[in-house]
């Protein structure tokens, strides 16, 4: 008997200590203590944790090494050159840079709106017998390969873009300047188009679940008060905002890295635009493209610095989105206490 | 007992001995383009001789580096190595390479004008006005001055091109830099360039999807590409002023057209050959071949299947959709292959 008081005390202690002195928990006092099974399962968790942070130190180190000669060959210039010519060894990187990023925060903008509404319906609307089924329909969208929209992009939508849509926005709205320029179908307009139907259902599905995590007593006291659906609604996304931004942060990680689907419809030009009818190209599809034929070393590692930017680009918007939430929960419970 | 052990034993050196002697495997990496006739000849090769050939069709660019860091036993490439990387690789692998041209391909113009189906015609002038932008409608009056009898519309020229690095781009642009001074100034050729106009797509397939899709559109691709997805091409005029469609016999002409100015170590851009029938954005694929190599048993076994691959090998180009060499070529592949040399 006293023994397991023992051990239970040793958990508390445990629990209250939780910021361990070393990485590894090998202290004598831990060993003679501890389940044995339980000591090795911890640190072999732990190990495979650490690992992770080596993966990514070591993908670091090995693009900054291999992108050296470019980023002494052209410094800054590298991001702010817009003049891309493998003929000349001149690289410029910004118009793939500007690409990847209006198409990705294009394709958020038609996303977010959209999902949003899907998964609020799905959790707070729809009957049983219908939200299983338009649920499995929307995570059956995330299974799609990318290569499949691609294609569908090529046949289906840039004709119909081409010979429809473009016509119609440059006649209404071509006064400005995004619907200016020949409609070819190919180009940012059907890259975010294609971007934001690939990830609906990321954002989709996540948001759905965040919200239905949501404790019914939290809803019912909101009833309780007066409150009207839309203002329990409220509620519940206000509870599950972090979750939410998770989801967005992850459908916006898919969309920065996309390559494929895009390449296979957004034209590759390297132009700077504002026009959505403009062929234009991104950092990821460049890479795909260009890589197996690239000779020169310069011409390489100039493609390797991209990848630098590209991965430098998605710790900062993460680490935004990561400050972004504990802003927020920080507030919310905040306003709990 | 022991007679049923004396038995596996004999059995496990069988397969042991057998194998040795016949797991001779030659290590290979490059072009994409001659993958389907390299993969077709390794396969005869290997039932024929037991010898096994593992060929990563990674792009020429990947079979240059992997060459010069000695990684693979050969390379193939759509375009031949410049002085500087011979040079390389001489520093690195202690041994000059050879170039063994092996087949042919040519590439061609595909477009979409559904008035005018087939039978378009193109001058070099006319071409690399196009793709530099200065010709931008199809009734430009050059198009249709050596297109009389062809109504062809008042639309706009939509321009595509690979947008991924290519042997392909790297003929075609070598082409437009040969037949016009302004190409080779402003753009110049490589596998990938910084085009002037047009639209990018990826791979053989993505240019065409443009080209299929879009009325008014023109495209390169390769002949064997076109061909097989039965799209409209035009005839080019060549060196000699003829109108030439590209057919795989147009190809081997263009070669046989540059058999006089060969150089000796068969580094060739025949593009805009001599000779009536030639077509003019021809070219050979290549495979690099070490000169000297350490290894006795290989060296046999490349020269024996690179004689075997050029002479009967050649037999099975046209069912393939690639033009076979013409025999002069053969000729100097034989007395290239007889270089191959093993050295210490």
């Amino acid at each position: 008997m006293p023994d397991i008081q023992k051990s239970e005390q040793n958990r508390n202690e445990q629990q209250d200590k939780k910021p361990a002195a070393s990485f590894f928990n090998f202290s004598i006092k831990n060993i003679f203590n501890k389940n044995p099974g339980d000591l090795i399962f911890e640190n072999i968790t732990r190990f495979f944790a650490f690992v992770v942070f080596v993966l990514v130190f070591l993908m670091a180190y090995e693009m900054i090494k291999a992108s050296m000669p470019s980023i002494k060959q052209f410094g800054l210039k590298f991001i702010t050159g817009t003049e891309w010519d493998p003929v000349t060894d001149i690289y410029g990187a910004l118009p793939y840079i500007y690409g990847t990023i209006v198409s990705s925060f294009l394709a958020l903008l038609v996303s977010i709106p959209l999902s949003l509404s899907v998964a609020i319906f799905l959790s707070e609307f729809a009957p049983k017998w219908l939200e299983r089924p338009v649920s499995l329909l929307v995570e059956m969208l995330a299974a799609i390969p990318s290569i499949v929209y691609g294609l569908f992009g090529i046949f289906v939508m840039v004709p119909f873009l081409r010979t429809t849509v473009e016509p119609f926005l440059s006649k209404k709205l071509g006064f400005l300047p995004f619907f200016k320029g020949a409609p070819y179908g190919f180009g940012m307009l059907a890259a975010v188009i294609i971007l934001s139907v690939m990830i609906l259902p990321i954002i989709t599905s996540i948001s759905r679940d965040v919200m239905k995590s949501i404790p019914d007593s939290q809803r019912e006291a909101s009833y309780a008060l007066g409150a009207t659906k839309w203002e329990t609604i409220k509620v519940v996304l206000s509870g599950s905002k972090s979750g939410i931004l998770g989801a967005i942060l992850l459908g916006f990680g898919r969309a920065v890295g996309e390559t494929m689907a895009v390449t296979m419809v957004i034209g590759n030009r390297s132009d700077i635009s504002l026009s959505l009818f403009n062929p234009s190209n991104t950092m990821a599809s460049v890479i795909a493209n260009e890589f197996t034929e690239a000779i020169s070393n310069l011409y390489i590692s100039s493609l390797i610095e991209i990848a630098l930017i590209l991965f430098i680009l998605t710790v900062i918007l993460n680490a935004i989105a990561r400050l972004i939430v504990w802003g927020v929960t920080k507030k919310y419970s905040g306003a709990l206490n | 007992m022991k007679g049923k052990l004396i038995l596996l034993a004999a059995m496990l050196l069988g397969i042991f001995s057998t194998s040795s002697f016949a797991q001779l495997k030659l290590n290979g990496a490059g072009a994409t383009f001659p993958y389907v006739i390299y993969s077709k000849w390794f396969d005869t090769y290997h039932q024929k001789t037991g010898i096994e050939f593992n060929y990563q069709s990674i792009g020429s660019g990947g079979g240059i580096k992997q060459v010069t860091e000695g990684t693979v036993d050969f390379g193939a490439s759509d375009a031949f190595l410049s002085e500087k990387q011979m040079k390389t690789i001489k520093q690195k692998q202690g041994t000059p390479v050879l170039h063994i041209p092996t087949v042919m391909g040519a590439v061609v113009l595909s477009y979409n004008l559904p008035n005018v189906g087939k039978g378009l015609k193109l001058s070099p002038e006319v071409l690399s006005d196009i793709y530099l932008g200065k010709i931008t409608m199809w009734n430009d009056s050059r198009i249709t001055s050596i297109n009389k009898g062809l109504s062809l519309p008042s639309d706009p020229i939509l321009v595509a091109h690979r947008s991924d690095g290519s042997g392909t781009t790297n003929i075609f642009t070598g082409y437009l830099s040969k037949v016009s001074k302004q190409w080779s100034d402003k753009v110049g050729s490589g596998t990938s360039v910084n085009w002037p106009v047009g639209l990018g797509g990826k791979g053989n397939e993505g240019v065409a999807g443009i080209v299929k899709q879009t009325e008014g559109s023109i495209g390169y691709v390769e002949l064997a590409y076109a061909v097989q997805n039965g799209l409209p091409y035009a005839s080019l005029k060549n060196k000699a002023g003829y109108f030439v469609e590209p057919t795989f016999d147009a190809v081997s002409e263009a070669a046989a057209g540059y058999i006089k100015n060969m150089p000796a170590d068969l580094r060739v851009n025949i593009t805009n050959a001599d000779g009536k029938g030639s077509y003019p954005i021809s070219g050979f694929t290549w495979l690099l071949i070490y000169k000297n190599m350490k290894d006795k048993q290989k060296v046999e076994a490349i020269k024996n299947f690179l004689k075997w691959a050029v002479t009967d090998g050649e037999k099975y180009a046209k069912g393939l959709y690639y033009a076979p060499l013409p025999k002069e070529v053969v000729k100097l592949d034989l007395e290239k292959i007889k270089q191959i040399t093993y050295k210490k």
